[in-house]
């Protein structure tokens, strides 16, 4: 059936069930989506699981500001997001559904890019998108574009990773700079007239975790996403009943993340990284296995940030200055302070 | 940007230690006021009480424009915000602040009001020209450092016949304030505090100069050194103070080279003169009324004074008699001595002024402190 070429703004037509919703499917998303195995004809798609296999499934909503960044858009972000909450618990990400709630006005062709950037984000992963939906909100109600999607992963039924696993004397690991998808988005929304060379890390963390799981002593992973760095190692000392203690100077930080975050008084251990995985693992492996990160260019920046005390404790962090620091729970969105 | 590093080496940082530890005589006590909350985040940030003596003591002053500004006045502020023909440019860290019966910016903004974050005055006035059917108030705060873009602005709103902008004037004086805590019974009289020497701010300074500090350094025989931000230009200008102390001296010292002069900066002071004028008293929180330690609205450029405007007028506010701030800032009490630090007082919910901001005494030693 010939379709339609798509109008310049999307209207909130394009979710009546009726002929623009099939144009706007047909026109704009099976065209991009085709390739990663979705079929718009159907209702529900069947997955393909290997015999005996331990699955993994998670889910995940994107509400980005502004939808495009310097390193990526609300597309690839929503597939990145959920490939990696699978990748950190250690599972081989295989299949996605997609919901897309659009406002209508919304220009085609951002959407175009967006769906554009989502495909290639997921082809690169190699997961296949099986299931989608859309909806049209009426303007006013939805922030452009919002993106939810399910993950369903296999993971190794020998490997077993958490914070059970934990010991004292365990190493810390980050797999590259932090701060760098908080500090781009921030920059992009272009209220503080900063411009800078810097993008979102914005990436399938697959290939680190996998790399690290051929490991013994890997302990634990988690993608340092909304509340950076320092949230997840709040959550290791709590959830391991140690203190943990890191060493500032060991911190990846790009020259621009550490310039914008002092210009503002923001700090990078607290911002979103969406291309990063920490690692906790045995200490006699951390150094190999960063070692072997950075060697084979998966993680060029990889490095050794902390260790696991042997006691309950708080988080504390050497500063480069040689001092101590407590590093406390956010508490609430960081604000640009005065002077 | 490699500079930022640069003020921050570790071995530096190490070498200026082992500095202060060999000047600094065993027999004595130094209690070192840094003024400025910018200094005292960077105390805490840094880890820099770990890297001193124990007779070498970091005093936490009032110089958190954020903190010392009284409740009553932030009261105004929502109440500008509140109406409905009004655009509230604020600076961001204003808007957690904890105003009466738990209001807040931040909260007005949530029920809808229009309350904007900016970086300058320039974008307050920006806000202007793009919208002429509201009015656009500049909650102006801050020290002498945010002071002459506050004047620019008027200025500029006043060459450009933008009637719809004006500026809810907050401005204060780092020298009074200064000699304020000089002047407190705690201080002055009865000795339950020692306040050897100041660090300077010098953000401040770069507009001020060094030169105001000189009255009272020779009057109250007290050193200042006028000191950097950076990790680093706070060590070397300890070391400076300490120096002093030892020598009988108490000078204006300048460690901020870089940045600042004895004069400061001329045509930044000129036109804080032109627009703005003392007024008589203006209370801080934490130190009371201060005489001739808060700006006004020049008569010529009433038009665009926010309180006149809109006849602003303060009401009463009662504040938690429990919280120590009045004595944290003038280093008569340290946060920890105050009995709801870190219970009833926290970051999330703070009762007194030096836990609203990062750059306050309580919140810096909440934050980076309490577990050490």
């Amino acid at each position: 059936m010939p379709v339609e070429k798509l109008p310049k703004n999307i209207r909130l037509a394009h979710g009546n069930g009726g002929r623009y919703m099939r144009e706007l499917i047909d026109g704009l998303f099976a065209p991009r989506l085709a390739a990663l195995g979705l079929d718009t004809r159907v209702d529900a798609a069947p997955v393909e699981v290997p015999a005996g296999a331990r699955m993994m499934m998670t889910t995940d909503g994107f509400t980005v500001d502004p939808l495009e960044f310097p390193g990526g858009n609300i597309g690839s972000l929503a597939i990145h997001g959920t490939v990696n909450d699978l990748a950190v618990a250690g599972a081989k990400p295989m299949y996605l559904t997609l919901n897309a709630f659009i406002e209508e006005g919304i220009e085609t062709a951002l959407l175009e890019r967006v769906v554009d950037s989502l495909a290639a984000a997921a082809a690169d992963a190699g997961v296949s998108l099986v299931a989608g939906d859309t909806k049209v909100l009426a303007r006013g109600e939805c922030g452009g574009i919002y993106l939810a999607t399910t993950g369903l992963g296999v993971v190794d039924e020998n490997l077993s990773l958490g914070q059970q696993h934990i010991r004292p004397g365990d190493r810390i690991l980050v797999s590259g700079t932090v701060g760098d998808h908080g500090t781009a988005v921030l920059l992009a929304r272009e209220e503080y007239g900063l411009r800078g060379d810097l993008a979102s890390d914005s990436a399938s963390v697959r290939p680190i975790t996998e790399y690290l799981q051929d490991y013994p002593g890997l302990r634990f992973m988690r993608d340092p996403t909304r509340g950076g760095l320092a949230t997840v190692v709040l959550d290791l000392a709590r959830e391991t009943g140690f203190g943990l203690a890191l060493d500032e100077a060991a911190i990846p930080l790009s020259e621009p993340v550490s310039a914008v975050c002092e210009l503002l008084g923001y700090d990078p251990l607290y911002l979103a990284c969406e291309g990063r995985v920490v690692a906790v693992m045995a200490p006699d492996e951390a150094e190999q296995a960063v070692a072997g990160l950075r060697e084979s260019g998966l993680a060029g920046q990889a490095a050794i940030i902390g260790t696991v005390g042997e006691q309950k404790g708080p988080v504390m962090l050497t500063t480069g200055l040689g001092g101590q620091r407590l590093i406390d729970e956010l508490e609430d969105d960081p604000l640009p302070r005065i002077c | 940007m490699r500079y930022i590093q640069g003020f921050r080496d570790g071995k530096a940082a190490a070498a200026l230690a082992a500095m202060i530890r060999a000047e600094a005589e065993p027999d004595r006590h130094y209690h070192l006021m840094e003024f400025c909350g910018g200094h005292t985040h960077a105390v805490f940030r840094h880890g820099i009480p770990d890297l001193l003596p124990d007779n070498v003591e970091m005093v936490h002053g009032p110089g958190c424009p954020v903190c010392v500004l009284p409740v009553a006045r932030l009261d105004l502020a929502i109440e500008l915000a509140s109406r409905d023909d009004v655009i509230l440019a604020s600076y961001g860290d204003m808007l957690r602040v904890p105003a009466s019966r738990r209001n807040s910016l931040l909260n007005a903004r949530s029920k809808g009001h229009d309350v904007r974050v900016v970086q300058s005055t320039a974008e307050a006035l920006e806000l202007a020209r793009q919208h002429p059917d509201k009015q656009v108030v500049m909650f102006a705060i801050g020290f002498e450092t945010t002071t002459p873009q506050t004047a620019v602005a008027i200025r500029q709103a006043a060459e450009e016949g933008l009637e719809n902008f004006s500026v809810y004037c907050n401005h204060v004086l780092t020298p009074s304030a200064i000699q304020s805590i000089l002047d407190s019974p705690e201080v002055r009289e009865l000795g339950q505090v020692r306040v050897d020497g100041f660090l300077g701010p010098s953000h401040v300074s770069t507009i001020i100069g060094s030169e105001p500090y000189e009255f009272f350094a020779e009057e109250y025989q007290r050193p200042v050194v006028i000191a950097g931000f950076e990790p680093l230009d706070v060590m070397a200008s300890i070391v400076m103070l300490i120096r002093q102390l030892n020598e009988g001296r108490a000078e204006v010292e300048n460690q901020f080279t870089r940045g600042v002069s004895r004069q400061g900066n001329d045509r930044a002071k000129g036109l804080v003169a032109e627009v703005f004028e003392l007024r008589p008293e203006f209370s801080w929180r934490g130190l009371g009324e201060v005489p001739y330690s808060g700006l006004r609205i020049k008569r010529d450029y009433q038009r665009f004074d926010a309180e006149k405007r809109f006849d602003l007028a303060e009401k009463p506010v009662r504040e938690n008699k429990a919280c120590q701030c009045p004595a944290v800032i003038r280093g008569v009490k340290k946060p920890t001595d105050c009995e709801i630090f870190g219970t009833v007082c926290t970051p999330r919910n703070p009762i007194g002024s030096c836990m609203v901001s990062d750059e306050g005494a309580c919140a810096a030693y909440y934050r980076y402190r309490r577990a050490g």
